[in-house]
């Protein structure tokens, strides 16, 4: 074939190669950033999601550090059997927050994308301590270490920071007060007003029974939070989508 | 060069008195003898810039393969063939460029200046699962009416109400309640089996109907049942030992191993304090989802250490409210299912 002949112009000359190679490489890049850069269009306005709290992002830290996302997906197709089994279908506002997002395809364990509010505190406590305890035929490994593993503010700022830096919408107000929000979730006695007005819903408890601040108070703040932000009762699906 | 070789050792491995050079030295002697023939029989070597055109690798009538034509490239004298890729390969390749192509234009893909493209097919995932629930609905929408509205004891009377309601039951059930309540509804410690007799707030049909709906314990519901333990150790109300008498106590009434003496004492703390909900001879009260204490049903266990843990910290087991979740339809089956499985009064 005549121009793959004219292909050895270029082999022979490391410039010209240099030059085309330099181009082959710009178009292949703009055809995939390109509709990156228009992303946010195909993120449906919804009411409701905020960003997580400093001790939900926590808990966040710890599912994501025991590989939770290994067995868990956190995505809701819009099939029949899954909605009726796991609730609305996922949206993708509901994880612009998250980085990374936790969607995963692998089901091992069930969805949790809207495991939030469905079982109580104590629920999570005694199966994250012993799964097989409530459901025999799990394969879940035990977290009860979570318990004694106590947590202390001293890399909160930072954290929600550089969510902050990555476009999370934390306010200078919410980064300062981020240590003082982190403490109060997981205190029922401490003032709340600040958190609710940072966080609007925001959970307050002690979600582990325990006086301290573990790791299995950030870990259940988080799990209750999941899918609880948006109000399907009052959520109109966009029919452009 | 050869000045210097002159001085050198002789290499063991060129020499050839060396007995293991026998065959190298035979070799370059034939070479030389047949120098001129070798000479004229070199293949003449494909150029660089003049590739040998390529050939296909036909098999021949015999069912020999032909030899294919080089591309040129040359490495210490090895040349490389140039094999054409298998058509297989090729095709299957292509097939997938041009089936690329084609689902992006029919399906929604590319994220544009103001939306995605969407598509020519029109594929809609949330009005396809919007159909599909409600083509499911309406199926079953004739029967779950009926469920829904008549009256709860006439359910298990109509042969197809209740063959509706234990299937769909247990579809919920299995949905719902298994992750507490076990996939076989035999419970776990702290989570009432519901398979047996023994209830906390009732077992009729009517009553699990209302558990069902309103929960126990549930804070976002008001009509939810409620009763609550106090904690009679962490709150200062008796004493250590006073929990000690009043646990073997306990333990006797279902004719457990006991300390007589302590029980004996503990009987005068139990009529104090615990015969209001559980009753006087231990057989619990109902209305309250105070369990009986005489029998050998036990929720959260039946040792000393398990009870004095209970009286001490106060149990305060909850169920959700689910008429936030489920229909009355789903409830009334469930409920169904439940007060089927055996132990329904």
């Amino acid at each position: 074939m005549q121009i793959l002949e004219k292909h050895k112009i270029l082999e022979k000359n490391a410039t010209l190669l240099l030059i085309f190679s330099f181009l082959v490489v710009t178009i292949g890049g703009l055809v995939q950033i390109t509709p990156l850069f228009y992303l946010e269009n195909t993120i449906e306005k919804v009411e409701g999601v905020r960003p997580y709290t400093p001790l939900e992002l926590t808990g966040r830290d710890i599912y994501v550090r025991e590989g939770c996302y290994v067995c868990h997906s956190q995505m809701i197709r819009p099939m029949r059997d899954e909605v009726e089994r796991y609730g609305h279908y996922s949206l993708a506002a509901e994880s612009m927050y998250d980085h990374p997002f936790q969607w995963g395809s692998k089901r091992t364990g069930p969805d949790l994308a809207r495991v939030g509010g469905r079982y109580s505190d104590e629920w999570h406590l005694d199966h994250l301590r012993d799964p097989q305890a409530l459901v025999p035929e799990s394969i879940m490994p035990k977290y009860g270490f979570l318990m004694d593993r106590i947590i202390g503010p001293q890399y909160v700022r930072d954290r929600v920071e550089t969510d902050a830096l990555v476009g999370v919408p934390y306010s200078e107000e919410m980064i300062a007060a981020s240590v003082a929000d982190f403490r109060a979730q997981a205190d029922p006695n401490a003032d709340a007003e600040g958190l609710q007005e940072r966080y609007p819903g925001a959970q307050q408890r002690n979600f582990d029974r325990q006086p301290q601040l573990t790791e299995m108070d950030a870990l259940i703040a988080y799990l209750q939070v999941l899918g609880t932000m948006v109000d399907f009762s009052t959520f109109e699906p966009d029919p452009t989508r | 060069m050869a000045d210097n070789d002159k001085d050198k050792p002789v290499d063991p491995h060129l020499d050839p008195a060396n007995p293991d050079n026998r065959i190298s030295v035979q070799r370059h002697a034939a070479d030389s003898e047949h120098a001129a023939k070798i000479v004229g029989e070199i293949p003449e070597r494909p150029r660089a810039d003049k590739p040998v055109a390529p050939k296909m690798r036909k098999p021949t009538r015999k069912g020999l393969v032909q030899e294919v034509g080089s591309t040129g490239h040359q490495w210490d004298g090895i040349t490389e063939y140039d094999n054409p890729m298998p058509r297989w390969w090729l095709w299957t390749f292509y097939a997938t460029i041009v089936w690329a192509v084609g689902y992006v234009i029919a399906y929604p893909a590319i994220p544009l200046v103001n939306q995605a493209t969407k598509g020519v097919l029109g594929t809609d995932y949330r009005q396809e699962v919007a159909a599909e629930i409600e083509r499911f609905d309406q199926a079953n929408a004739a029967i779950q009416t009926r469920l829904a509205e008549v009256d709860l004891d006439a359910i298990p009377g109509d042969p197809e109400l209740l063959s509706y309601a234990t299937n769909a039951g247990g579809a919920v059930f299995r949905t719902w309640c298994a992750q507490c309540h076990g996939s076989g509804a035999g419970g776990a410690r702290g989570y009432p089996n519901l398979l047996d007799n023994d209830w906390l707030w009732g077992g009729t049909l009517e009553d699990i109907h209302l558990t069902l709906q309103h929960g126990i314990r549930d804070p976002q519901d008001g009509d939810t049942r409620y009763s609550q333990m106090p904690a009679f150790g962490s709150d200062g109300i008796l004493e250590r030992a006073q929990i000690d008498q009043v646990v073997h106590y306990v333990l006797s009434l279902s004719d457990q191993p006991h300390d007589d003496a302590k029980a004996a004492d503990g009987m005068q703390v139990y009529t104090d304090n615990c015969s209001a909900c559980h009753m006087e001879d231990g057989t619990g009260d109902r209305s309250q989802g105070a369990p009986n204490l005489a029998d050998a049903v036990w929720l959260y266990g039946n040792d000393h250490e398990t009870l004095t843990r209970i009286v001490s910290e106060g149990p305060y087991g909850v169920m959700p409210a689910w008429n936030t979740r489920l229909s009355e339809a789903e409830i009334r089956a469930v409920a169904t299912y439940v007060h089927g499985l055996g132990g329904g009064e």
